[in-house]
């Protein structure tokens, strides 16, 4: 075996720009996936005005400000963690994270209750109440039910990302000198938290 | 890294054996290998679907189907060849194999998503050809799945959507990885206007990938929910609006055209200066109209509508766009042609495959322009015109690039030379075949005759027979070609490290290439990717 050259960029190798990038590529699709649904969101507005506008009363601002609060404060914390790992406090980065978490499961909860409530009303896409309701308002609540939705799914990945953050801490693979995948977490978490900060006030705030 | 350094030896099909060592690697080369014969069977089974929708028209009236089964066939026949063959076939192959390579390195930024790509591109496809025998069968929408009719049939859109929407995600992953290749990767010393024009044209591809796909991933995702729950997105009836389906969906699918003909255009610019030994002519600009495209490629998804609503403004407005399109696509032509100019020209297979690209893809640019032209595209819209246009810019022009590419790579890839005698034949009958086949669906067009529809009026029928055996001349050219390649692949001689004369860099290593892609230093030229001395 004569030959010893070794390539100087590997793809194998750790570079934490390029996982940067690719996590800052991938949100780009995010906000562009959300970005058609807003568009549609924006058309069906414009369309059916007063309908949207009787609709839109149905929501609980209460709840939806509560919300709105616990993540944004959840992307402080998240946020407060990456600094702490980068100052090499490794327990309270975790303490920060779980914390997140946390005010993820919160506001999952709240959402359970939220909807709830809304299907007590038969206000879910194909119940009785709903297909009583004119043309507008029932593209309102689909629109609602499936922004929210995904966006609730969207909670509960980046909530599964952080604890396996968590896990990745406890096997000392996410430490001072390698923070990368807690940074990306903490990106992920922001981009929850973003989309959140746009359909609060089309959905419950916007009369 | 000492393993990896003493394996250089090998090829990286000798490194591992046997199929787990396949579906659980993280190599880029062999990722393009399982992309490669994936998708040269979803292809091979598009071939067979058009295959039998021509029969079918070879007479008007019923011939071997039913007009519902018609339908079917040429919805499926366009999934798969758009979403399975097309969009996926040059990047997903020939970019993972070679992006890599030509960079001078040994992966794409991230192996693992590299692979997972591959699965979902997999997952998508099987479900897609779920559709076959599971419900009412295949869907018989058109592969717009243009709403509402894509609402209302009982045929199995829900999969077939979902199909595509698994899809994309698999382009939206490649894209994403080969941006971060490209950015983080690049050899020491290669800037990125000493990039290969082929690595350009994936790079403006993987752009349009990640910006566009997303759109139609979510307008999918609307077709499903309407049709789960009888939603008014999209169905006039209960208060949707169709029009707006068709701006989503042509929002994605028209940047998607030039995913599918950028790689294309990288593979010529390519070939080209191998073939003439001589440096390609216009480098820059080759590159910048790459990136063109891409852009104003954003910008002209409105004349697919121009005859569905829309207002007179916006209708100039996307007209003007589109024209403006042809203006790189122009550029490119011109340096292909300069390039060649006194040139020691070299009618190789893959060279033969380029001559043809250059001939074909005029012809399906130029009918697009008519396409593109207002007064022109209320006479021609939805009529034979588009579907010989646009089977000229796709098959003719990124289908014969990737036969080109298939000519021009064999011998790197799998290390043996195919005969050229055979391989000559196979190109003259595919050349023959394809302008016969899709030549006289552009003056149906003209004459009137619509597309999609499963019976035509008497005087079409001479146009359609001539069309119809133009098919079986392009699909013995396809068999003899595939023959041709299985039987180098079997037997062929050893090709060397550089049978055709190239510079870039794949051609410095082993063929095929070591696991590390490379067992030297790879040298790079100051005066650029094409310095023939």
């Amino acid at each position: 075996m004569e030959t010893t050259f070794v390539l100087p960029n590997s793809g194998h190798k750790r570079d934490d720009v390029s996982s940067k990038m690719g996590m800052w590529l991938f949100l780009f699709t995010e906000v562009l996936l959300f970005g058609g649904l807003f568009l549609v969101y924006m058309i069906y507005r414009f369309m059916y005005h007063a309908d949207f506008m009787t609709a839109s009363h149905e929501l609980n601002v209460l709840i939806g400000t509560i919300n709105t609060i616990v993540l944004l404060t959840s992307s402080m914390t998240v946020a407060m963690s990456i600094t702490a790992m980068q100052k090499g406090d490794v327990r309270l980065s975790r303490r920060l994270i779980l914390l997140t978490i946390v005010a993820a499961l919160i506001f999952l909860v709240n959402k359970y209750f939220e909807w709830s409530a809304k299907f007590e009303h038969g206000l879910f896409p194909g119940m009785e109440h709903y297909n009583t309701l004119p043309n507008g308002e029932r593209l309102f609540f689909f629109l609602y039910f499936f922004m929210t939705g995904l966006h609730a799914l969207h909670v509960i990945v980046g909530g599964a990302f952080l604890l396996f953050v968590v896990r990745a801490i406890n096997k000392n693979k996410v430490r001072q000198d390698r923070y990368m995948l807690l940074e990306n977490a903490g990106l992920y978490w922001h981009l929850v938290d973003l989309i959140w900060i746009y359909l609060f006030p089309l959905f419950y705030l916007i009369h | 890294m000492s393993t990896i350094a003493a394996n250089s030896e090998l090829s990286f099909f000798q490194v591992a054996k046997g199929f787990r060592s396949w579906v659980t690697t993280l190599d880029h080369k062999r990722i393009a290998l399982l992309y490669f014969y994936a998708i040269c069977s979803f292809f091979l089974v598009g071939v067979i679907l058009g295959f039998l929708m021509r029969l079918e028209l070879i007479a008007p009236g019923k011939t071997i189907m039913e007009p519902h089964m018609y339908n079917q066939v040429f919805t499926l026949h366009g999934v798969i060849m758009i979403f399975l063959f097309i969009i996926p076939v040059i990047p997903a192959i020939f970019g993972n194999f070679f992006l890599p390579i030509m960079l001078g390195t040994d992966d794409v930024a991230f192996p693992k998503v590299n692979l997972l790509s591959w699965y979902l591109y997999m997952f998508g496809g099987l479900l897609a050809l779920l559709t076959l025998v599971v419900g009412k069968g295949p869907a018989d929408t058109g592969w717009t799945f243009y709403a509402p009719y894509s609402v209302r049939t009982g045929t199995n859109v829900t999969i077939a959507v979902l199909a595509a929407f698994i899809l994309g995600f698999s382009s939206i992953l490649t894209g994403l990885n080969f941006i971060v290749t490209i950015h983080r990767l690049r050899y020491p010393g290669m800037t990125f206007f000493k990039m290969p024009l082929f690595i350009w044209a994936l790079y403006a591809t993987s752009w349009i990938q990640l910006l566009a796909t997303p759109i139609v991933g979510i307008t999918l995702l609307m077709i499903v929910a309407e049709r789960a729950f009888g939603i008014g997105l999209f169905d006039p009836a209960i208060g949707g609006d169709p029009i707006l389906y068709q701006h989503l969906f042509w929002i994605y699918s028209h940047p998607a055209v030039y995913i599918m003909v950028l790689p294309a255009m990288g593979i010529i610019s390519e070939i080209i200066p191998t073939f003439s030994q001589r440096t390609i002519f216009g480098y820059r600009a080759i590159a910048y109209s790459s990136l063109a495209i891409a852009f104003v490629g954003y910008f002209v998804w409105g004349h697919h509508m121009f005859t569905s609503g829309m207002s007179g403004a916006a209708r100039v407005v996307f007209s003007i766009l589109t024209f403006l399109v042809a203006i790189p696509s122009a550029i490119k032509v011109f340096n292909w042609v300069a390039t060649m100019y006194k040139g020691s020209i070299d009618l190789q297979p893959p060279m033969l495959y380029v001559l043809a690209f250059i001939f074909q893809f005029l012809i399906g640019g130029l009918t697009g322009l008519i396409n593109g032209a207002l007064a022109a595209d209320v006479h021609i819209h939805a009529t034979y015109f588009v579907v010989g246009h646009f089977h000229y810019v796709m098959f003719g022009g990124t289908a014969f690039a990737f036969f080109g590419g298939i000519h021009y790579w064999f011998p790197k890839i799998w290390g043996k030379m195919y005969n050229v005698r055979w391989a000559n034949i196979a190109f003259v009958l595919m050349f023959i075949g394809f302008n016969v086949l899709y030549f006289p669906m552009l003056i149906l067009g003209i004459m009137g005759m619509p597309r999609r529809y499963y019976d035509y009026l008497p005087q079409f029928q001479p146009l359609n027979v001539v069309a119809t055996v133009g098919s079986w001349i392009l699909i013995l050219g396809l068999i003899i070609m595939i023959v041709n390649l299985i039987n180098a692949y079997r037997k062929g001689s050893p090709a060397g490290r550089n049978p055709w004369g190239g510079v870039t860099l794949e051609w410095q290593t082993k063929s095929p290439p070591p696991l590390q892609n490379f067992d030297k230093a790879p040298e790079l030229s100051e005066h650029g990717p094409y310095d023939f001395k």
